[in-house]
Parts: structure tokens; sequence; C-alpha cells
């Protein structure tokens, strides 16, 4: 961007201006009043609508502000007689097919078309001939349409092509017959589609499952941060009568300027799911029962009393806030409690010490566009954090390469981009060839360098190499597959490897929206908070089900869905002699192995702190009450701490927590990107045999989420299913299975087979965090494919 | 001098006579007194009583669930669900009328573009128990229906004038 500038005269006024800018973006600077469309700031000027005319001295005619430069001594006027007669002469040509249907249009009230022909347009119509009609497109369980309303300002059109990298929308017909529409009958598939509902300015495309339900003028506003990913995207929650009724994005260009994934923007739904807790309740001979806290408090009070503290094992889910999360380890510290983890998806544990403060981005959220080459090491960035990967594409627009190491190729949307496609088995030997093009191997890990040294490096492997070498601002990034991987330390020492050799920065990609807050809060086994080192280390979460507990504490887990090995955890979490659930749901399936079911606040409905990837801190105030007697978890845990007689935890607001984390920390906290030295990594790998890869699915990351009935039809036409590469297929002699028993270990599942050529030789994919493939085990593992005739 | 006129008002009995004569008009002329509950006054088209929701001669409800009249109401006396109906239109779930709280200042009816909400020249009602105040959308539309040809005629008449 050209710092010079250039001198104005705004309806007289003198200002200065960027040069080139367009007059529009200097009218907004300066509070001057220009009525739009189809301009939308972070999108492309398309100039259509013709609302925004303004008069220019010295030109013939009024011009559009949105697609006019500025010029030096340049006389501007924004309300003249022609520029306001050439306004309403719009805005009366642009009324003429809108229907007069804003009682029932739940844009009503928050319409640009009615706000602006308030503003700018005649009081009177003088159009009695007929009106256009539309029919309405069906765009999925998200967005629904009127497409009658519409004025063709094509901002959702270009939104699809230019921001969320998918030309879904797109106009069809000219003139008096153009309509806005899906080429042919789909449904939106972006995991970005919900903010089409956000640029129209009028109420064509609005949100489905809040449709209404409720009006613009009669919801609360509660600023809050949503915790699905690691981006701690800025929301509004809208609520109406103690429900949050949508959500909508908040602008902070540092972290989701002005978008927000589908992910955040519908889970809500999550929050008012009739599964939601709302007393206490007990497990007795009876059955379950209702019960009070003080009862069920102190019942789970002495149960823990009764058992040796080694006995217990504590974990939480990395939505969690960060008091939450800090006093749940400080109680249970003070127990005498060690086995404390919140890493559920992890297989790999072996490089926890020499793993920094947090998992780092490695730069903030907006340096990602600046990079020149990204490598991304086992993550579907699109799906895992969709907010990041817009930034990716950012990059890509102004000319990023985009490498990455995967098992699949995923539908990225990267301008330039290659996917080296692997089985996870080949990964550590893909990243040792790269990492063997490095001048020097001395940094590497003893266990490594033999590896390394005799790898042969391929044409692949040199040109990522380069591409990251080369690149004035490059970054490796460690996704949530890699990070689930059982040779994760290895991959993640050569691929911090790899970043030190190329200059790049090294990015850990958290999974959840505290998973940096649990690493700070000191919610490890190893580790007390702000990354002290704790003397005696407790059992991860793997060892914690690898030899059994007898008491198990969970907080906002889902044993089903929300550890890497669930048949494991389920077993041993159902032999144990007491489990304590603190969660928002209660359902059949915790009822069967929990013994107290003490019913929490989501994030919506706490005071709490979330911290996100780049280590921001973000502390957001409630937006409605829990239901019934839930109450926050940090209230349920000072309590618990109480009838422990524990005397120091004494706090009466979540902010005395936060102050008490927070001065742990100096004033400049030693955010280090990049690992410590450590001397072992696992390199146990069965590489000859076929392995099992999968993903968790962008709709089941959480207990929230899982719960949020339009985003789980948004998904429902993706059935389960063994996905094999043709090749394979032929290897095996399955190309003509219809369906096929996979082993894992000591489980199996039998599914359909479908041939997918993105999938990579070697492997086969089956989703994980469904009901019916949980019962696999562990993310990437070793299988046996079998025959289902054979039985 | 105004001294004397004072004390020839007080000796001649001037306020007493002033006073009588007054009596003794409205003595003769017609009486305004109305014989509640046997006589009622007479209501102007406009007469704001109890409410009703009106439905379409097709037999269609009218309110669309906009909640204008929610948003106007001065004493916050109306609460309003509205959801899609299965044949997509807007359609109240909920419709609630505190009449504690209301104040019968008709901004209701002003507001609604599909003269769905309308107040009656129903006046006499009386709640022996709590809760008996709120009237749910079924009892609206129940009154509604019972009073809806005065309602329409009422609206005829005030038509010109709106």
């Amino acid at each position: 961007m050209s710092e010079e500038t250039v001198q104005i005269f705004i309806n007289d006024k003198e200002v200065t201006a960027r040069k080139g800018a367009m007059l529009i973006e200097v009218t907004d600077q300066h509070d001057v009043d220009v009525p739009r469309f189809c301009y939308h700031k972070k999108l492309s000027v398309a100039a259509n609508c013709r609302m925004c005319m303004v008069e220019v001295e010295k030109a013939p005619k009024p011009l559009p502000a949105c697609a006019t430069p500025v010029m030096e001594g340049m006389k501007v006027y924004t309300k003249s007689p022609l520029a306001l007669d050439a306004q309403q002469g719009t805005m009366e040509f642009l009324l003429i097919n809108h229907p007069l249907d804003c009682p029932v249009c739940d844009q009503g009230g928050e319409c640009e078309l009615q706000d602006v022909a308030m503003g700018y347009g005649n009081s009177i119509s003088r159009y009695t001939e007929r009106k256009r009609v539309v029919p309405d497109k069906e765009l999925g369980p998200l967005v629904s349409t009127d497409m009658t309303r519409c004025i063709h300002c094509t901002r959702c059109v270009r939104f699809g092509t230019e921001i969320a990298g998918i030309s879904e929308l797109g106009a069809t017909g000219r003139g008096e017959f153009m309509e806005i529409g899906t080429y042919v009958e789909k449904s939106l598939s972006s995991e970005l589609s919900g903010n089409v509902i956000d640029v129209c300015p009028v109420g064509a495309l609005n949100a489905k499952p809040s449709r209404m339900s409720a009006r613009a003028w009669e919801m609360m506003q509660s600023a809050s941060v949503i915790p699905h990913d690691s981006v701690g995207s800025n929301v509004y929650l809208h609520t109406l009568r103690n429900q949050v009724m949508r959500v909508v994005p908040r602008e902070n260009d540092e972290i989701n300027e002005t978008w927000i994934s589908d992910r955040d923007r519908f889970s809500y739904e999550g929050l008012n799911s009739i599964e939601r807790a709302s007393h206490p309740m007990m497990k007795t001979d009876q059955g379950w029962c209702v019960s009070d806290w003080d009862a069920s408090l102190s019942l789970v009070a002495e149960k823990l009393k009764q058992h040796q503290a080694d006995d217990i094992g504590v974990l939480a889910a990395p939505h969690s806030t960060l008091e939450e999360l800090y006093l749940l380890q400080k109680v249970f510290r003070q127990l005498g409690v060690n086995n404390i983890d919140h890493r559920t998806q992890q297989h790999d544990f072996t490089d926890q010490d020499a793993m920094p403060l947090f998992p780092y981005l490695g730069q903030s959220i907006k340096s990602i566009e600046d990079n020149e080459s990204i490598l991304l090491v086992g993550s579907n960035i699109r799906l895992e954090q969709p907010m990041l990967a817009h930034r990716i594409r950012k990059a890509g627009l102004s000319g990023c390469k985009v490498n990455s190491i995967n098992a699949q190729n995923y539908d990225f949307h990267f301008a330039s981009q290659f996917t080296w496609n692997l089985a996870p088995q080949q990964w550590l030997t893909a990243l040792a060839e790269i990492a063997k093009c490095s001048d020097t191997l001395s940094d590497l890990p003893s266990e490594l360098k033999s590896i390394v040294a005799s790898a042969s490096v391929s044409e692949h492997a040199k040109n990522i190499f380069n591409s990251l070498k080369n690149a004035k601002q490059s970054s490796v990034m460690f996704g949530a597959i890699a990070d689930s991987h059982p040779q994760a330390s290895a991959l993640r020492a050569l691929s911090n490897f790899i970043a030190n050799a190329t200059h790049s920065n090294f990015g850990l990609l958290a999974r959840s929206g505290n998973t940096v807050g649990a690493w700070l809060s000191g919610v490890l086994p190893h580790r007390l908070p702000a990354g002290v080192e704790s003397n005696i280390r407790g059992l991860n979460s793997a060892e914690m089900f690898a030899t059994p507990r007898k008491v198990y504490v969970l907080l906002n887990l889902e044993p089903e869905f929300d550890f890497a090995n669930s048949p494991v955890v389920l077993e041993a979490i159902q032999a144990a002699d007491f489990v304590v659930a603190l969660t928002p749901f209660d359902n059949e399936q915790v009822q069967l192995y929990a013994d107290v079911i003490l019913p929490i606040a989501t994030f919506a409905e706490t005071d709490g702190t979330f911290v996100n990837t780049t280590g921001h801190w973000q502390s957001v105030g409630k937006a409605v009450s829990a239901p019934g007697e839930a109450r926050p978890a940090w209230k349920v845990l000072r309590v618990l701490a109480n009838k422990l007689g524990f005397e120091n935890v004494q706090y009466q607001t979540s902010e005395q927590i936060r102050d008490e984390v927070k001065q742990l920390f100096s004033d400049e906290v030693a955010i280090t990107s990049y690992l410590k030295n450590y001397d072992h990594v696992n390199l146990e790998s069965d590489t000859n045999k076929i392995f099992r890869v999968s993903d968790t699915p962008i709709y089941a990351v959480d207990n929230i989420v899982r719960r949020a009935t339009s985003l789980q039809q948004a998904v429902e036409d993706q059935p389960n299913h063994v996905a094999i590469s043709n090749n394979q297929a032929k290897l095996l002699d399955m190309q003509d299975e219809k369906v096929v028993r996979v082993v894992q270990g000591k489980q199996e599942v039998t599914l359909p087979l479908r041939i997918d050529e993105n999938i990579s030789d070697n492997c086969i994919w089956v989703q994980k965090s469904s009901t019916q493939t949980d019962s696999l085990g562990d993310a990437i593992a070793p299988v046996e494919i079998q025959r289902t005739a054979n039985v | 001098m105004k001294a004397l006129f004072n004390v020839i008002k007080s000796f001649t009995l001037f306020e007493l006579l002033k006073g009588m004569s007054l009596t003794g008009k409205r003595f003769t002329t017609k009486k305004f007194t109305v014989q509640y509950p046997e006589e009622k006054t007479p209501q102007s088209p406009r007469f704001r009583g109890l409410h009703a929701l009106r439905r379409y001669p097709s037999g269609e409800e009218r309110c669309i669930g906009c909640k204008l009249c929610e948003a106007v109401c001065p004493a916050l006396a109306i609460t309003i669900d509205s959801e899609e109906r299965e044949d997509g239109s807007r359609r109240t779930t909920r419709y609630d009328i505190d009449l504690f709280k209301c104040v019968y200042c008709g901004f209701c009816e002003e507001a609604c573009p599909v003269d769905a909400i309308v107040e009656t020249r129903v006046f006499e009602y009386a709640f022996f128990e709590r809760g008996q105040q709120v009237m749910t959308k079924d009892m609206l539309l129940e009154v509604g229906a019972k009073y809806e040809d005065q309602i329409a005629s009422d609206r005829q008449v005030d038509a010109p004038y709106r």
C-alpha cells in the first residue's frame, strides 16, 4: 500500500486521503455518511448498486463513491441536490421489485435497505405495476433464502469467490431476469457459508436455524468468544429471554476480521439442547435420582477422601474456561492428585517435557497473510481451524505456496498448493527427507540423526525445503492429525528442525478454544501453572486408562468421543469405583459410567477467559444463565474445595481466579515457539501394515458442537465409510467389495467401502468421533481389512 | 371600593342565590346520570377495551408474528414467541397480553400492519384469581371470533381517518 497522500475536500472540508483510495473509504474514515449496498470493505468493488452516488466538481454526472479513486484537490459533495437526486432515483429503482414484507422479514430492524430507504428514499412510492417474484433456492440447513427480496448487490457471490474460495453462488440471467443462486440445486458446502447472511444487505439470505424466531430489536447483545477452535473468534451472542438466539461476528482485525466459521455461528444450538443437565444427579441402588448440590458435593468429597490420591484421575476438556481449568488442577493438586491432563486426543507423549510453554502458532494470526511459503504437517486446516485457513488462503492469493504432508488430498482452497500424499507411517521418512536438505544436521536429536542420514532425498522434499528456505517469511505448521500420530514426538522434532533450518516460524496448531489456557494453567501431569516443572509427575491421559484408576473426574468431556482411544477409556471408566462427571449434558451415555452428574454452565453461561493459539487472553462475561440448578464449573469446584476443607479457595468472582493465574506470569511471557532440547522421541511404528487414518469431523470437536442440530444436518449426507484408493483396493483385491470389516487391535467395525482417489496408498480413512467408528480406537493405527463374506 | 362590593354581596346573600339558581336550572333540565348496568353510555367506534386477535374471512389468523405490538407496548404487557409454520409463513406460537400491565393506550392496534390485534368495545370483565389476567393467544382469538362483526364495522367506520 502506498503511503503517499492527497488532499481532497469532502463537503468543503479538507481531508487527507491515501493515494489510490476509493472515495467511500475516505468518507467512511471521516464519518461522512454515504449510502451503499454492494460495497463491502473486505470485498472487491463491484459498483453495481449505484447507491453511493456523490457529486464531484467538474464531473458532468454524479459518480459512484465506491469506484472513484481520490485525486489531488478533488471537491466532493455528498449532500448536494445532484447527489441526493441521484441517490433518491437509485433507491426508487431498487424498491420497484423489493417486496413490502418487512414485518415478516428476519432482516427487519437491521436491514440496510430499510435504513437507507428511510434516510435517502422518497416518502411515497409511484410504482403501481406488478412486482417481480423469484423462486426461493434451497441452500441447505444453515442459510434460508427469500430471493424475491434480493437487490443483486452480488456481495454473496463475491464473498464466495474471494473469501470462502468456492464459487457456490452466482448470478444467472440479465437485467430483470437476473437471479442469484447455485447453478444446480445444492447446499452451500463452505465452512464459512454463514457469512453470506451477514454480507447480505437485505433479507434475501438469512440464518435458517433462527429463522422467524426473534426480531433484531428485542435481543440483548453480549460480547463473547467462541471456544471451538484455537483462534478464539470474537462474536456477539444475541439473547432473548435467557436463551441464545443467534451468534454474529464481532469485528477484530487481529483475529477473525469480520468473519466467523459456521461452526462458531451455529454451535449455539447445542446450548439449547434438550439434553442439558439441570439438576445434580446421583446413582443409587434404585437407579438415578435427582439430588441437590450439597448432598452430591458432600458425596464427591467423601469419596475423594476415601481413595488414595494416586488412584484418582482428573481429565478436562480444553474448551473449558481458564478459570475452570486452573481451579480444577488447584483443587486436585492440593488433594495430592497429579494425574491431571487435558490432552485426551494425543497418543504420543514422549516429548512432553520438550514442549514450549504452550502450543504457540509462532506468529500473530494477521501475519500468516505475509507468508510466502507454508508447510502443513498432518492438518486438514480448513476444517480444523477455518479462520486460520482463511488467512493462509489470503497469503496464497498474494503468491504463497502451500505445501502439505497429509494422508489424503484435502479439498484446500489455496491458490498454489501441493499435497505430498503419503500414508501416515511414511510421514517420518518424508520429513527426514526434507530435513536432509539442510546444510547441517547437528541440531537434530540423536535418535533422528540416523534416520535423516539414511533418507534419500526425493524431488518433492527438495522442492518443499527450497520453497521454505527461499521465502522471505515462511511457516511450518503442525496440525491436529500429526498431533494424534503415534510418532507425534518425532514428527514434531523434525518439523521444528526443518523450521529452524529454513528460518521459518514453527507453529503448533492448538486443537481447541482453550488448549493454550490448559497448558498455561497447569492441567498437565508434568507441569504446574505457568509452565513450572512439577516435582511429582502424574500419569498422562493415555496412562491413566492403560493402568486404570479407581476414581475419575471428568470436566466437560464425553469419553465416547473425546479420547484418542475411546474403547479403552470406556472400559476403564465403567470399571472404576467412582466417576464424577462435570458436564452440561446428561444422556444415557453419561449415566452408563458416571456415579454423580454435576450440571455445569457452558461458555455462554459463565464469566471466563480463553487464551488463543497466539497467547492472547480474552475474558468474556456471561450472556445467559445456565438452566435449572446448573452452575459454572468454577463455582462447583470452589464449593467442592470447601467441602474438602481447603481454606485457600475462597473466590467470589472468576476475575479473582484469572488474576491469580495472570500474576504467575511476568509482564513479558517468554513464549518460545521452539521446542526445548530433548533426547527421546517415539520411533516405534509398523511400516509394513496398512494404517487407518482419521480426523475429527468439523462438527464433532466438542460436546456443544455435537449437539448443534443444524450443523449435524449439514453433514448428514456424509455417512460413515471406509475410504481407500483405487490402487490399494486393487492390491487387496477388494475393488468389488461393498462392505468390509476393519480390524484395529481388538476392535472391529463393518462399514461400506468407497473408492476415493484422494486417499493415499497404504492407508484407509475411517472417520473418527462418530458413535460407530469410535469403537475402533486410536486415530492413526495399523489395521487389517477383511472381506465380510469370509465370516 | 372592592371591600364595599364584598360587604354588599355578603348582606344580600348573592353567592347563595347564585348557587341555588344553578341547582334550580339542573332540576328542570335532562339528567346525565346513566343507570349502569341497566343503562350504558354510548361508545365511540374507537373505544379501547378488551383485546382481540382477528382472523381473515378464510379462517386464517391475521397475526404474522412481526412483534411490532410487543415493541411499541409502553407497559411491556405483550409477550410473543414466533416460529416458521410448516407452510413457511411466520406465525406466533405464543401471544400473551397481561391485562394488569396493559394501559389500554391502543398503540398495539396502531402498530399492527395487518389489523390483527385490536381493542374491542368490551370493557366489562373481571378476574377472580391471579393468573387469569393473562390473555393467551387462544383466548384472544376467541374474543376476536365472538365480536368480529362489531370489530369489522368499527374499522370500516374509522377507515377514512386512518
